[in-house]
């Protein structure tokens, strides 16, 4: 057994390796993190303009045009530059140290990936700033209204609305293509399919499905972007295009990203319930082959988008049908978790006060979720603030939810520094109690027939208008004591050692911050399944002896 | 894997008691729930109403017994199976038990195919047919629209919408309006365009919405059943004014109905109600207007163009 050589003193790497093309999964995992959240605060600032137009009825704030640029806006960029980067970030971060890989399997590739990311994200705020401003036809943009081009410019802030999506979705195929890879082929000696963490599980699911639907989106939006600019008419009515077509493409994709999104963080939901109860995942084998049951029943659910669009009545019923089979998995899931959680023993610190907090508006969701399933209560409420409160508890109250838990879970291993609880729980506080204020008033607003997307409405809409604009601006003061925890930590936190949560996995077996090839040639060998609490039994091979040498290198580091 | 058998479960008839009193408090409090859901939707004035209400109502209770028992469990664990402090050793391993598992997935599975089965009998009975039917429309019973008890509408509206405003043409009587007129009880058929982009044909106080398709003209059957002014609205985005492109629905009995015909066919055409409109002329005299923007379509030239300001039901 060699594994005390690991290096503990090498010259600590320079800080522009985080501004360079580097190669290294956790460098980009970084990068992709780090620059989501500059996006997330951008996208924030948006989504404070809209709450800001909406606290009262009339059209008051900001003109009309601003208003549909700036949802709009909102939109696209908190989707496809920050939930799919973030969620990249962790797949950088976690799938190689967790399945004991020195890197991702393409790593060039993986660096190509993240840096479009910066480019059509430039690409995208430029059109702020372009004659006639942003695309301002929502993040669906339906044809024929986002080719309209009022200014008949080549260059319009739909046209690089498009060109940016287009390569959104270039550069999530190529980081789909690096991650299923690297799952299938490069997992440590030992580790077979069912002994695999969720996470990856859920990350092979998650990324099969961008692999299959995005190629329908980058379609579609380039054939939209030919009739912006181009003058085709594939979707254009009087040219004998069909505009419902583009939404066929549009829901084929963006219905599974809601899984892909979804999918990783039930992961993260999976591997942190049994740090924090001290147990073993409930029905492993079973939560893990869920993620491809949604994964199938994920792929022939789009139409439930466009019940009121124009289908016929056999496909509603086959896709509501569809749609609520999902639920099934799901509450596996739910189920399992709650299993997990029973008679463990819980230790409610941020992560698992984030893990709870989610799993508390991910149920509420799915009931939401039933409801607008079953189409004639759809066909009431679709493209009303139900919808939009629905899916705000999906993708905030849960998902972002759980994407907190993963960035306060496993940040001492990655950044090799120890996060603040106080300002995690002052976070977790402020984050659930104004996500919930924030997005509970629009189901009754839903209910009551407002329509989403409005920058104005009558007045009998007020009263839950102005809550939900309360709990926006406290969600905006939410995000204060993040920053501070992550800036004041990584630049002056204490040093973390190998494993603080005493968690069971390979990445808890590598050193805090992990050496740039992870194990190097001491790759463990896998001997359990994951979530051994409580078993006393090892995860690998010779355990203890690296454990050992771990925790004699922890202490050579706290006293230097 | 089960539990160990030293630390089997051991359900007392206290335990069991207690149980079995909380669920009957959360049985309560779902049917409950599942009467006030009515209160949070507008007003029923349409014959599909009460049916999208009552899944609606069935969906809620459900929903509200699901949703609290999970967080019972929740609340539970927290309380209850919280580490002590200083302890930092692990809870008993148990993996998972199959039976459990095989349970918790047949009653969901079971619950959300009732859900599905009631929602198809709710959707039947609506009968808001789809356009494909519509486009290559050949037999009555579905020009019917499925109202079993209805007869064949009376009443044809053709509805015009427009960045951003709603015609709406009674070709028999060689009237339009910016104001949409209903016949109460009275079956009515909506033949539905769209000039420029989709728009959404939604009245929240019928429950009913369908998307307005370029190039497609749509057939719409409903039935109002309650005399009151009501709100249009685009429900699907159009643009600029997509907020501001609303409508009033007035349902009115028979008589009063065909009076308004009447004394509508003799007005001369006038200009409608179009709110985009006049907002756009106040926005060109802005030194920063904002951004770029399609114009709005003239208002529409008609015989009455009614009101959007006054109070309305829901």
């Amino acid at each position: 057994m060699t594994s005390a050589t690991f290096p503990t003193s090498e010259p600590k790497p320079s800080w522009s390796r985080y501004f360079s093309f580097n190669t290294d999964a956790k460098v980009i995992g970084i990068q992709y993190i780090v620059l989501a959240f500059f996006y997330f605060l951008i996208g924030g600032l948006l989504a404070m303009i809209i709450r800001g137009e909406l606290i009262t009825p009339a059209s008051d704030l900001v003109d009309r045009t601003v208003y549909n640029g700036i949802y709009t806006m909102h939109g696209t960029v908190m989707l496809f530059l920050f939930i799919f980067p973030v969620l990249n970030g962790l797949n950088n971060l976690l799938i190689p140290t967790m399945i004991g890989a020195p890197d991702m399997a393409f790593p060039r590739l993986n660096a190509v990936a993240f840096w479009l990311v910066p480019i059509f994200g430039t690409l995208l705020i430029a059109s702020f700033f372009v004659p006639g401003g942003p695309a301002n036809s929502g993040w669906w943009s339906y044809p024929p209204v986002s080719i309209q081009n009022p200014l008949g410019h080549l260059v319009s802030g739909q046209g690089l609305w498009l060109t940016a999506v287009a390569l959104s979705g270039v550069s999530s195929i190529m980081g789909a293509v690096n991650f299923v890879t690297t799952i299938i082929r490069m997992r440590a000696p030992g580790m077979g399919w069912f002994r695999m963490p969720v996470f990856c599980w859920t990350a092979l699911a998650a990324q099969s499905l961008q692999l299959i639907g995005l190629p329908a989106l980058t379609g579609g939006a380039v054939m939209l972007l030919f009739d912006l600019v181009a003058g085709t008419s594939f979707y254009r009515p009087e040219g004998g295009g069909d505009p419902v077509l583009y939404q066929h493409f549009f829901w084929f994709y963006s219905h599974p990203a809601v899984y892909v999104i979804i999918l990783p963080v039930f992961g993260i939901f999976s591997e942190l319930f049994p740090v924090y109860a001290r147990k073993p995942l409930f029905g492993y084998v079973y939560v893990a082959l869920a993620s491809f049951i949604i994964v199938g029943l994920g792929l022939i659910v789009w139409v439930h988008h466009m019940f009121p669009s124009g289908v016929a009545q056999w496909m509603r019923n086959l896709f509501m049908v569809n749609t609520m089979l999902i639920s099934v998995p799901t509450g596996v899931k739910v189920f399992a978790w709650l299993g997990t959680l029973w008679r463990g023993k819980l230790r409610l610190s941020t992560p698992m006060l984030f893990c709870l907090g989610g799993l508390f508006n991910f149920v509420f969701a799915g009931i939401t979720g039933v409801m607008l399933a079953t189409v004639p209560v759809d066909i009431h409420v679709s493209n009303t603030y139900f919808v939009v409160g629905h899916f705000h508890y999906v993708i905030y109250g849960a998902a972002v939810m759980g994407i907190f838990a993963a960035i306060y879970h496993w940040f001492p291993k990655f950044i090799g520094r120890m996060p603040y609880e106080g300002l995690g729980k002052l976070h977790f506080l402020l984050t659930f109690v104004g996500a919930n204020l924030n997005f509970l008033p629009m189901h009754p607003l839903g209910l009551m027939g407002m329509p989403r997307r409005v920058s104005s409405y009558d007045p009998e809409f007020a009263f839950w208008n102005v809550i939900a604009s309360l709990g926006a601006f406290l969600l905006g003061v939410s995000i204060i004591p993040f920053l501070l925890n992550m800036i004041s930590a990584w630049v002056r936190g204490p040093k973390a050692p190998h494993n603080p949560w005493n968690a069971i996995g390979l990445e808890w077996l590598l050193p805090s911050p992990p050496p740039e090839d992870n194990f190097g040639e001491h790759v463990p060998v896998v001997i359990a399944r994951p979530y051994g609490y409580g078993s006393g039994l090892p995860l690998v091979e010779h355990q203890a002896e690296r454990e050992q040498a771990l925790t004699l290198a922890d202490k050579m580091e706290a006293s230097r | 894997m089960t539990a160990p058998p030293t630390k089997s479960p051991g359900f007392s008839p206290l335990s069991i008691g207690g149980l079995a009193l909380w669920v009957a408090i959360l049985v309560a409090l779902s049917l409950w729930m599942g009467q006030q859901a009515y209160r949070w939707l507008p007003v029923q004035a349409s014959t599909a109403a009460p049916l999208v209400d009552g899944l609606f109502s069935f969906e809620t209770a459900v929903g509200t017994f699901v949703f609290l028992g999970v967080i019972s469990v929740m609340a539970w664990v927290v309380l209850m199976h919280r580490a002590e402090k200083y302890d930092e050793t692990d809870a008993v391993p148990i993996e998972g038990n199959t039976k459990l598992e095989v349970i918790w997935t047949a009653i969901p599975f079971i619950l959300v195919m009732a859900i599905a089965y009631y929602a198809i009998q709710v959707n039947t009975r609506l009968g808001v047919l789809g356009p494909m039917e519509h486009i290559h429309l050949a037999n009555p019973v579905e020009e019917l629209g499925g109202y079993p008890a209805d007869r064949l509408p009376a009443e044809q509206v053709e509805v015009i919408a427009r960045q951003w405003s709603w015609e709406f043409r009674y070709s028999g009587a060689k009237v339009s309006s910016t104001e949409l007129h209903l016949v109460v009880d009275q079956p009515v058929t909506f033949r539905l365009v769209s000039d420029d982009v989709l728009h959404g044909f939604y009245i929240p106080a019928f429950r009913l919405k369908q998307d307005v398709v370029p190039g497609r003209a749509i057939n719409f059957n409903l039935t109002p059943t309650r005399e009151g002014r009501y709100r249009l609205r685009d429900s699907q985005f159009s643009g600029t004014w997509f907020a501001a492109n609303q409508a009033d629905v007035v349902v009115e009995n028979a008589e009063a109905h065909s009076a308004w015909l009447k004394q509508a066919a003799s007005q001369p055409l006038q200009v409608g109600i179009s709110d985009a409109v006049q907002e756009y002329s106040k926005r060109a005299k802005q030194t920063n207007p904002g951004w770029a923007t399609v114009p709005p379509a003239p208002p529409p030239q008609v015989n009455v163009p009614g009101s959007n300001t006054l109070p309305h039901d829901a």
